[in-house]
């Protein structure tokens, strides 16, 4: 009934593709865009920032690059923590050998290098696929990460080995490094988060969008219909890493503050995969469902039980975290293969078509 | 080049000059020969159909028109000149566009956006433009639009615009993978098995919309069907192939007429 479309008439096709073409979507992203606008960062606390709504953001933020490289372009990938972390020592480099660069702008530039490495991580995708490639890009996060360990140049030759956030500023507020207030880095990673994801939507539902889509669906096929293969695998390659590396950088000069070699390893590229699938891959708002899952999971964990009163140890709430993260994968890839974003998806053509079942 | 005159069909229709010629081909894979030294033209506005037992060679000629096989050996002209050796996007980016023998489309996309791929070889906005939805990028995806709902129209498949292809029957999709093909304005088309598993209905709708699609848009057709009834009806001159060689080429009645033709189907008595 609230999502009725009946009387909504386009009579151009530019009103059909427009960004909303029902109603009541624009209303309610606008709802949204008010609370993570304004209602979430002047109620949260400390913790709220810290736990939940930044990373929420950069988790997704991550998971969208690889979703336009997995779940669009059909490319699969084990190498996102590793791209991550190019973009993360790129912003670090910038910012050290610049310090007087604007580090929303160093942000935005780190991701042209992950872009650059993943595109040559991404040469064996014109010849190999599926599993193969996987293992292809999972060489790439490993050389990369044994490549930050042994470089020194990229953390200053520092003796511990780790980079450490300068603190910058921007227009007299101190954005990054331990002055910067939580609140200031929400917005920041919040502006960051939203304009590049006006720039997925339009990228997916465009012209690229549709080549790689074809890509996906039947390689053979889009070649003999006039699509470059090479450009259109190298071009989600090159996208994908730019998103992931804006996303590494953010995960380090606005979250972490500080980060070893160690954690751009394996596990944080399987998160990521996780949120994408969980969330649904070939859609760019299961990103967000699968990111507060994945990150949500373990703080409600962590918050209910002594909310009800029941003693439990930390460390037994870490093994239920996996073991139902775990499960839910499990439940996901045999339920519903298209994630939390197919089963919007459906509730939402359900309440459209209300109260007739077809 | 010979014969660019052109000729008149019995129906009375005008055919154009050469719009392509394959001269000499052979194509080997390894010690196989699929087809053996094969010449044969296909000219503007016509219907031209490729027909063949099973095994034949004529898939693998198809292929090799749409740039898929390079051939072994002998040359392929188009629109009056050789065409170099290329890459199948090249060769659909050139004007051929075609359909597949087993249904060839994009399961993940509507039938809207499975239509629109076949504009992307006259879509060129640059990545930043497509980025922003702004300028080039969303003229051109509104004008594409305009296009392919002519397709759309034409191949009277409006009702099942915004529906994933994944959830259409075998008939339909049919009609939708010759939508893509026709949103692409092509040149030379071509139709591999248009009616392979249709009820005699479907085959029916499908040959009007050949025809249609011939008559209405001067599109030249290149088929490849099994159904004799069906190509000796649409086609306008046919090759015959048998064990990758040519065995027949000409009208319908020539080819319906010609011992080695009727040998072929029909088998012959070896003593």
């Amino acid at each position: 009934m609230l999502y009725r479309t009946a009387g909504q008439f386009k009579t151009s096709y530019k009103a059909d593709q427009a960004l909303f073409p029902v109603r009541q979507d624009a209303i309610l992203l606008g709802i949204i865009m008010v609370f993570a606008w304004v209602i979430f960062p002047f109620t949260a606390s400390e913790f709220a920032f810290q736990t939940m709504l930044i990373p929420v953001l950069i988790y997704a933020l991550a998971s969208m690059g690889l979703n336009i490289l997995t779940g669009y372009a059909g490319q699969l990938s084990l190498g996102t923590a590793a791209f991550m972390g190019v973009g993360a020592y790129a912003c670090y480099k910038l910012l050290t050998i610049m310090p007087w660069m604007n580090p929303v702008v160093a942000i935005f530039l780190s991701g042209f290098f992950s872009a650059g490495i993943g595109v040559v991580f991404g040469i064996p995708s014109l010849r190999i696929k599926g599993f193969y490639l996987a293992i292809a890009t999972l060489a790439a996060q490993f050389f990369l990460v044994w490549l930050f360990e042994k470089w020194a140049w990229l953390y200053n030759y520092n003796a511990s080995g780790a980079i450490q956030v300068p603190n910058t500023t921007t227009l007299g507020t101190y954005v990054t490094g331990p002055l910067a207030s939580s609140m200031t880095q929400y917005y920041v990673v919040l502006g960051i988060v939203t304009v590049m994801t006006i720039l997925c939507i339009n990228l997916t539902r465009g012209n690229l969008g549709r080549m790689w889509k074809a890509t996906r669906d039947m390689d053979i096929a889009a070649e003999l219909i006039g699509i470059n293969l090479m450009k259109s695998k190298l071009i989600a390659f090159a996208i994908s890493s730019y998103i992931v590396g804006v996303a590494g950088a953010l995960y380090v000069f606005m979250w972490k503050g500080a980060a070893e070699p160690n954690l751009f390893d394996i596990p944080l590229s399987f998160e990521i995969l996780f949120i994408a699938i969980i969330g649904g891959l070939g859609s760019i708002l299961g990103n967000f469902l699968g990111a507060i899952l994945i990150v949500g999971l373990p703080v409600v964990l962590n918050l209910l039980p002594d909310a009800l009163g029941i003693p439990i140890s930390s460390a037994l709430v870490e093994h239920l975290n996996i073991m139902i993260v775990g499960s839910l994968i499990v439940f996901f890839l045999i339920i519903e293969p298209h994630g939390l974003a197919r089963l919007w998806a459906l509730i939402r053509e359900k309440l459209i078509i209300w109260p007739f079942p077809h | 080049m010979k014969d660019t005159e052109g000729y008149v069909t019995a129906d009375g229709r005008q055919i154009g000059g050469t719009l392509m010629e394959m001269k000499n081909i052979t194509l080997r894979f390894g010690g196989v020969v699929a087809i053996k030294d094969i010449s044969f033209d296909v000219h503007e506005g016509e219907i031209r159909a490729i027909i063949g037992p099973n095994g034949a060679g004529k898939s693998s000629m198809l292929n090799v028109i749409s740039g898929f096989y390079t051939p072994s050996e002998g040359e392929v002209w188009y629109q009056g000149a050789k065409r170099p050796q290329m890459k199948p996007y090249e060769v659909a980016r050139m004007g051929v566009a075609r359909t597949f023998q087993n249904i060839a489309l994009f399961e993940g996309m509507t039938v809207l956006d499975n239509v629109m791929t076949g504009r992307l070889t006259h879509m060129n906005a640059s990545v930043l433009s497509q980025a922003i939805w702004w300028g080039r990028a969303r003229e051109e995806e509104i004008e594409n639009r305009e296009k392919v709902e002519r397709v759309i129209d034409f191949l009277e498949i409006q009702h099942i615009r915004k529906t994933p292809v994944g959830r259409l029957p075998y008939g339909l999709k049919k009609r939708v993978e010759l939508a893509r093909a026709l949103a692409a304005e092509p040149s030379l088309l071509l139709l591999d098995e248009p009616m392979a598993g249709m009820n005699v209905e479907e085959k029916e709708d499908m040959s009007r919309f050949i025809l249609d699609v011939n008559d209405e848009f001067g599109t030249t057709i290149c088929l490849i069907e099994h159904d004799m009834g069906v190509v000796m009806d649409l086609s306008d001159r046919v090759v015959v192939m048998d064990y990758g060689k040519k065995i027949g080429d000409g009208t319908p009645d020539e080819v319906r007429n010609d011992q080695a033709v009727i040998d072929a189907y029909l088998g012959v008595a070896h003593d």
